[in-house]
Formats: structure tokens, C-alpha cells, sequence
């Protein structure tokens, strides 16, 4: 029996006002205020295109783009590889250490972005100079105090907190691989590196399409993180795009302005997210 | 042959370990430190203290003003998590039980919203609430809404595929109207999908600091993470303060990750492959 028209509309109703209210009308505002000066409260001016001509020649909202393009990627390759292999680890049947692996390696996932940047404030600050003192390494000296080690800060910040969520999809993708197949491997003498990759690997490459999605969307969009762990320093050289909109919305006041870069944004997570899709989506038929 | 599985076993529990270890450690450093006087740390933030002390827990106890923070957080989560639980079961179970072209578009709409990043919309979101004076915890919860709505509207369609129609109908004819039928019939059937849409938007909300910076931003509102991040600009060359502030902090989901492990992995895997 299928709904009637009105009841159908009526249950609806409360979501879809709050898409239309949260999501569809802002996005549409956006675009328009994009071409505009903006204050925040009022349109003060029609500037046309202004905004996008001079966001080319903004060198900081050029540089957090490039930056947050290799912040990218560098956590996506970490979290995927440490993530893939955590949950290889504890699908061996390790019995109970498996489960304890398994909570461990998530935990950070749980707690928010601040909180991690600040407890990897203290230990890159802290505890790596303890460390640099004990060993006399001069690797752990200075750390997040220029670019170099800001920018792996922040990807060792990243890979640590995400790597149990890529870990749990690698999972159960991992435990949908059919044992007779595993099975039947073994018993034509395959080794576990062979069965890996000739059994499990080409049966676990939509994992592949899911997980890159998230990592790499979640990776575009950080600005907790980043917020908290070098707040964009020293000298905005390690500021992500997500921060530069929000400074140049809500420090700067030029909302106009700010939100052709958050356009911008949009065009460049989409464009990869697609591409990305494109790519992993092909290799999956290929197989 | 046996001896070569046994072998395997161990190393693999051995690095397992060594990593579990690694994984934990800036917890532990955070830890041990938070129970070091201010000297304690500056004389060495590697070792265990030789006089473990509590003292600075109380004072970042009240300095967070951590009963109202917590129970702030509460709320907030709390609020738009009921919210967006009823409403989006009640969209997906529409949605599920009346094939044609208006459920497509819609949840073409839902699909599409879904791409959207955040920061895109942020600014005229912010405005939009702002003129209509909904800059609270209403506000913010129908924001959480519809930003949330589109994983948990696929989430419970795809429950709901499941169930079979004949359900509704011989409850219909019995008498019941359509929202009896989905509060009495379709919601308890839909448990380990709620759970699943409680978890995932849980940690959203509960950790959220972007938003909620931009929306409740005042003080008697902060919730644990915009409290955190005042505390930590204040006290930030006091190291012994703000890690015991941290620790307070955390403490609140450790415990719960203690209690619902399973329910939480579950919910995030069903949440992310579904």
C-alpha cells in the first residue's frame, strides 16, 4: 500500500525544509554573494567577477590550496596504507588481542579535532624535545616551528586519528572475502602473501573506492585539526583552505570575497571527488 | 606446517602490540603529565612522576566549569541527535514506501546535497540564521538536520527496503493510520539502524568546534570542545592545567567507548560501506 500524496509529503516535510533551509537556499545565497561586496549583513555592491580575478592573484589562498592538495595526499596515501594493514592484522584470527587491537587503533577517531591538536601540541612540543634531549637526535628538535615539520605534523596528527576509521571499512570488506576461496588457495599452496594479493586484494577493490573517497574529502575539509595543532603558523605557512575562508569571512570581514574562494573550494573537492570515483570505479570493472 | 601458523601467530601479535603501544603512547604522555606539578614537567615530560599528584585537576575542573560544559554538550547532542532521528526515519520511511518520480528527485536531491562541503555554505548559513535571530542550540540542531540528513535518509531507506510492505498493509486494515504504522511497527524494527545513525552523528556533534563556533558562541552555551579551545588559549604556556583539562575532557567518551565498542565499530562500518 503506498503512501497517500498528502501523508507522503507530511513526513517529508521537517527534512526537506531543513535541506532547503541549511543547504539548498545557502548554496544559492553563496554563489550570488560570490559575485558581490558583502558584509555579512547587507550587499554594499555588484562587483561581477572581481572576487574569482582577485583570488588568482591572492598568493596565501594559492599557497593554503597547494598545501592543502599535499596535506592530501600525503595522509591519504598514510591512512589508507596504515589503515589496510591494521585491518589485515587483526582479521589474522588473533582471538582476543584482535578485538583489543581493533579498539585501540580506532580509539583516536573518537575524540575531536581540538583535542588531538592539542594533545600533539604537547607532544611535538614537549615531548619531542624530551625525546631530542634523552637521544641527542636532532630530528625531534623544533618541531612546528616552520613549514617542514608543521606540515607533517599535521599528516602524522591525521594518519594517527584516521587510520582506525579506514581500518573498520577495510574490515568488513576483508570479512566478505568467501573462506572457501582463501581455502581453496591454500590447499594449491599459496602462501599468505599470495593469498593476499592474488585472492583477498582484487575482491576488496571497491574498499578501495569507499575508503579514498573519505580520506580524501575528510582531508579537504580539516580545519580543527589545523586550528589547534599550528593555528595556520608560523606566518600562515601552514594554513589549510578551509582556514583561510574562515579568516577571510569572519577576521577580515570580506564575506564577498571570502565566499568566491569557498566557491573555488567547492569546484576543487568536487573535481576530485569525481575524478577519484572515475578512476577507482574503472579499475573495479577492470578486475 | 603447524609450527609455521604458530610462528606467524606471535609475530603478528608481537607487532600488533608494538603498535597498539605507539598508538596509545600520546595518550599516555598527556596523562602522566597532567598528574606533574608545573616544575614536575619542566624538570621531564618522558617519565613517570616521582610524586604523582591530582592537584591539577580540580582547579581545571572548575576552570573549564566543567558541570555546565558537559551538561551543555549534553544537550546539544543530545537535542540533535532526537531531532534528526525522528525526522529522517520519517523522510526514509516515505520515501521507501512510495516508489515513483517524486521519490527520485527527492532523493536525487538528498544525493546531491550530500557533495556539498561545509565550508561553501558556511557564510550565508551564519547570515540566513543570524537574520532570522535562530543563532542558538534550535538553530544549530536544525542545521546538524539537514546537514546530517542525506546519510541518515539512505541509511534507513536501505532498512527499510528490507521490511516487507505487507506489514503496513495488514496494519492498516487492522485499523492503524500511517504514523501509528511507523511508530509502533516500522521504528522498533529499525533498531540497529538508529543505533547506527546515533553513533555516527554522535561523535559529529559531540566533537564538532566549526560550527558550533559560529552558531552558540557565548558564554553559558560552550560546549566541551569550544570550552577547550578557550581554556587552551588562556592557559597554554601552563602545561600541567591544560592537560588535565584535556584528560576531563576525554574522559566523558573513553568511558563510553568502554561500555559500547562494539556498538560504536558496527555503527561506523555499517555507516561508511552501506
Amino acid at each position: 500500500m503506498n503512501f497517500k500524496s498528502r501523508t507522503y509529503w507530511l513526513f517529508l516535510l521537517p527534512t526537506l525544509l531543513a535541506l532547503l533551509l541549511v543547504l539548498i537556499i545557502p548554496f544559492f545565497q553563496g554563489v550570488y554573494y560570490s559575485f558581490t561586496e558583502y558584509n555579512g549583513f547587507q550587499v554594499t555592491g555588484f562587483v561581477g567577477l572581481d572576487n574569482y580575478i582577485k583570488l588568482f592573484s591572492d598568493e596565501q589562498f594559492l599557497y593554503s590550496l597547494g598545501f592543502t592538495g599535499a596535506f592530501s595526499l600525503a595522509s591519504v596515501i598514510g591512512i589508507n596504507v596504515i589503515g589496510l594493514a591494521f585491518a589485515l592484522l587483526v582479521t589474522q584470527k588473533l582471538g582476543k588481542a584482535s578485538t583489543f587491537f581493533r579498539t585501540v587503533y580506532f580509539m583516536p577517531n573518537l575524540i575531536g579535532g581540538i583535542i588531538l591538536g592539542f594533545i600533539w601540541q604537547f607532544v611535538f612540543l614537549k615531548a619531542f624535545t624530551g625525546i631530542s634531549e634523552v637521544t641527542g637526535l636532532e630530528f625531534f628538535r623544533g618541531w612546528l616551528a616552520d613549514t617542514e615539520t608543521g606540515f607533517w605534523g599535521l599528516v602524522i596528527l591525521f594518519v594517527w586519528q584516521m587510520s582506525g576509521y579506514i581500518m573498520v571499512i577495510y574490515i568488513s570488506f576483508l570479512n566478505n572475502v568467501p573462506q572457501e576461496l582463501l581455502e581453496a588457495a591454500t590447499i594449491d599452496g599459496a602462501n599468505k602473501w599470495q593469498s593476499f594479493w592474488k585472492v583477498k586484494f582484487p575482491l576488496i577493490i571497491p574498499a578501495f573506492t569507499v575508503s579514498l573517497f573519505l580520506t580524501l574529502s575528510n582531508a579537504f575539509k580539516v580545519y580543527d585539526q589545523n586550528m589547534a595543532l599550528t593555528g595556520g603558523g608560523p606566518f600562515g605557512s601552514t594554513e589549510m583552505t578551509t582556514m583561510n575562508i574562515y579568516d577571510t569571512a569572519f577576521k577580515v570581514q570580506e564575506m564577498g570575497y571570502a565566499q568566491s574562494k569557498a566557491i573555488v573550494f567547492l569546484i576543487v573537492i568536487t573535481l576530485i571527488s569525481v575524478i577519484q570515483l572515475y578512476f577507482t570505479r574503472k579499475k573495479e570493472t577492470e578486475l | 606446517m603447524r609450527n609455521r601458523e604458530r610462528t606467524h601467530k606471535y609475530t603478528m601479535l608481537f607487532i600488533g602490540a608494538i603498535v597498539s603501544l605507539l598508538w596509545i603512547y600520546p595518550f599516555y604522555l598527556v596523562f602522566i603529565n597532567s598528574i606533574k606539578t608545573k616544575a614536575g614537567i619542566f624538570e621531564g615530560t618522558l617519565g613517570f612522576p616521582s610524586a604523582p599528584t591530582l592537584e591539577n585537576y580540580p582547579t581545571a575542573f572548575a576552570e573549564l566549569d566543567f558541570l555546565l560544559t558537559f551538561f551543555n554538550s549534553v544537550i546539544v547532542t543530545g537535542g540533535s541527535i532526537f531531532i534528526i532521528v525522528i525526522f529522517t526515519s520519517m523522510a526514509g520511511y516515505a520515501l521507501s514506501r512510495k516508489p515513483g518520480k517524486s521519490s527520485t528527485l527527492v532523493y536525487f536531491l538528498f544525493a546531491i546535497c550530500m557533495l556539498i562541503p561545509f565550508q561553501s555554505i558556511m557564510i550565508p548559513l551564519v547570515s540566513l540564521f543570524g537574520a532570522v535571530d535562530m543563532l542558538n542550540r534550535m538553530g544549530l540542531a536544525i542545521m546538524y538536520l539537514g546537514l546530517g540528513s542525506s546519510l541518515a535518509v539512505f541509511l534507513y531507506v536501505g532498512a527499510m527496503k528490507g521490511i516487507p510492505k505487507a506489514l503496513d498493509e495488514a496494519a492498516i486494515i487492522d485499523g492503524c493510520n500511517r504514523f501509528q504504522v511507523y511508530w509502533y511497527i516500522m521504528l522498533p524494527m529499525l533498531k540497529s539502524t538508529t543505533v547506527t545513525v546515533i553513533v555516527l552523528n554522535a561523535i559529529w556533534f559531540w566533537n564538532d568546534y566549526l560550527l558550533p563556533s559560529l552558531v552558540i558562541n557565548k558564554e553559558g552555551m560552550y560546549t566541551i570542545p569550544l570550552k577547550t579551545f578557550y581554556f587552551f588559549g588562556e592557559y597554554s604556556t601552563q602545561w600541567h592545567l591544560a592537560l588535565a583539562a584535556l584528560v576531563i575532557a576525554m574522559i566523558p567518551i573513553i568511558i563510553l567507548y568502554m561500555f559500547l565498542q562494539r556498538y560504536i565499530i558496527d555503527g561506523i562500518s555499517d555507516g561508511a560501506v552501506k
